[in-house]
């Protein structure tokens, strides 16, 4: 675990600006991610031999309602090489709710955005094709919102 | 007279499912077609939607557990300990030895399980009858395996947060070592009916390819990554619940193809019948439940006996347990790939997200990639060999 908190360390030396908060509980390691750096921190995630995060297990939103801002998106990297993990953290503006996506970093990211989209209302900026998935076409709602009742009006 | 030249051709694109008995649930897939050749491939989820991160949001950590079998209905066991390991990271939690082994032993014949019903299921799409039952043979007895355990034949809920649900019942261990015995004859028996049949190799070979670099990219995992060549297996990786005590090797393919994924299986299997047999061996003694009242219920005895005992247990199953403030993520290796759970809490007795990362919705994410110009019918020996389970897909 040491190494992984020297590896943090590294990156927000390297983006001093961009990564406002860094969180370790329960050995996991987070990073948050200014909106605006978001693409440019993910590809060096990405793309540094030490990081290596080739691998985004995972993209969610989570609504934190009555907080400012309302909504986190959470990206859960792996490294295949060196098989750590990292969590990195960004959240998008109330108004727009709109993240910059990163399937140019990861094309996994794909299902992953759809879904975010369509469970919270999260829009992701120059995502390929960005519909809902699992719920129906023409569904009004985002379910997964706090304030989306768990049973039938 | 007509000459070929002639004759008129236009793409067409034809749905498949929801309803169809190849695409092992309700998957539907709009497929354009160019003659007998897919030029795309769309899959259209969430028929089987339930809900299940919402649902989760408004039970006790102990209700979800329920949920999580209902996700990848072919592995229940390991639904529930990818679960129960993110909750008892929260808590701190640890767990008895004893336990940490049953449940490996439990995951194990839980991926056997699951690959023969793979196994079956996949030999049938293709044309091959009789795998199914033989696969189905064996199955039955894993089946009557987690009956005597849990008390059913599928959604059992064994695992419980903090150890299991009760020790291994009498007779269990025979059971199993009887299982073991026998398993890797059987698995022998499938090879021979299709490791070199000419169809199964005309049907498997080269059909489906992803290659190791696109798969990462597509965050593909488990034995379909396993098939191009990526020795990525998170027991061995990031080793959880003792995994790091028993010895087992990671079988690996090399073209990535529906054949390779069927070799890499089916190693699988012979590997999980020897970390079964490991874990019977050494099952050490002592408790099968953390010794932490505040989460584990008291025995069902002491329960029946004394009052201070029926007031835990009855504030335990109606208003749960509190869970620090904080959040976890935990993957294991399912029978399919990555199965992680992540969980955010906020200090009350009913988790604040949770967020499911399921292989089979993941690696249903590789299908269009591998579907690409290939021909209409390898699209079912395709979906088959990346071994998807709906209710894992759509949660």
């Amino acid at each position: 675990m040491a190494n992984l908190e020297e590896l943090v360390g590294k990156i927000k030396a390297t983006f001093p600006q961009s990564i406002e908060e860094t969180v370790v509980c329960k050995d996991e390691h987070t990073i948050r991610v200014r909106l605006s750096c978001l693409l440019e921190v993910a590809r060096f995630l990405k793309e540094d031999p030490e990081c290596g995060f080739d691998f985004l297990s995972d993209l969610c939103g989570v609504d934190y309602m009555g907080r400012a801002p309302r909504f986190e998106v959470v990206y859960h990297l792996y490294s295949l090489k060196h098989r750590h993990r990292l969590r990195m953290k960004t959240s998008p503006a109330d108004e727009d709710l709109t993240v910059p996506s990163v399937v140019s970093v990861w094309k996994t990211a794909d299902w992953h955005e759809r879904e975010c989209y369509d469970l919270f209302g999260i829009t992701f900026s120059d995502h390929p094709d960005l519909r809902r998935i699992l719920t129906p076409d023409g569904f009004k709602e985002y379910p997964l919102r706090k304030d989306f009742p768990l049973r039938g009006r | 007279m007509e000459t070929a030249s002639d004759i008129r051709t236009e793409a067409i694109t034809l749905n498949m499912g929801p309803q169809h008995p190849s695409t092992h649930g309700v998957l539907r897939v709009v497929l354009e077609l160019d003659g007998e050749v897919v030029t795309k491939a769309t899959p259209v989820l969430g028929y089987l939607h339930r809900g299940i991160e919402k649902l989760a949001e408004h039970k006790t950590y102990h209700q979800s557990i329920t949920l999580t079998d209902r996700l990848d209905y072919t592995s229940p066991f390991i639904n529930n300990l990818a679960y129960v390991l993110t909750v008892e990271k929260l808590l701190g939690l640890e767990v008895p030895l004893r336990a940490q082994y049953i449940r490996v032993m439990l995951s194990e014949l839980t991926r056997i399980q699951s690959h023969l019903v793979w196994l079956g299921t996949h030999a049938l799409d293709i044309g091959a009858m009789s795998p199914l039952l033989y696969c189905f043979r064996e199955r039955e007895e894993t089946l009557d395996m987690f009956e005597m355990v849990g008390g059913a034949r599928m959604n059992q809920s064994y695992f419980r947060i903090g150890g299991l649900a009760a020790d291994l019942p009498e007779g269990f261990e025979e059971k199993v070592k009887a299982f073991c015995e026998v398993l890797p004859a059987r698995i022998d028996g499938y090879e021979r009916l299709l490791t070199e049949n000419k169809i199964w190799l005309n049907r498997t070979k080269g059909v489906g390819v992803i290659s190791a670099e696109e798969g990462i990219a597509l965050g593909l995992s488990g034995p379909c990554l396993r098939g191009c060549g990526v020795k990525w297996d998170l027991r061995k990786a990031n080793p959880y619940s003792s995994y790091d005590h028993f010895d087992f090797e990671i079988p690996t393919g090399r073209h990535g193809d529906s054949y390779d994924r069927y070799l890499v299986r089916l190693e699988e299997m012979r590997q999980s019948n020897r970390i079964v047999k490991q874990a019977l061996e050494r099952l050490p003694a002592g408790p099968f439940n953390a010794a932490s009242p505040k989460v584990v219920p008291p025995p069902k005895e002491l329960v029946q006996e004394s009052i201070e005992s029926l007031i835990i247990h009855f504030h335990l199953m109606t208003e749960g347990f509190n869970v620090p403030r904080g959040e976890a993520y935990c993957s294991v290796e399912s029978s399919k790939g990555e199965l992680g759970f992540y969980i955010v809490s906020d200090g009350s007795s009913r988790p604040y997200r949770v967020k499911i990362r399921t292989p089979s919705f993941v690696n249903m994410e590789s299908f269009a990639t591998m579907a690409q110009g290939r021909l209409m019918a390898d699209i079912v020996a395709i979906i088959g060999s990346i071994d998807i389970c709906l209710g894992e897909v759509d949660r």
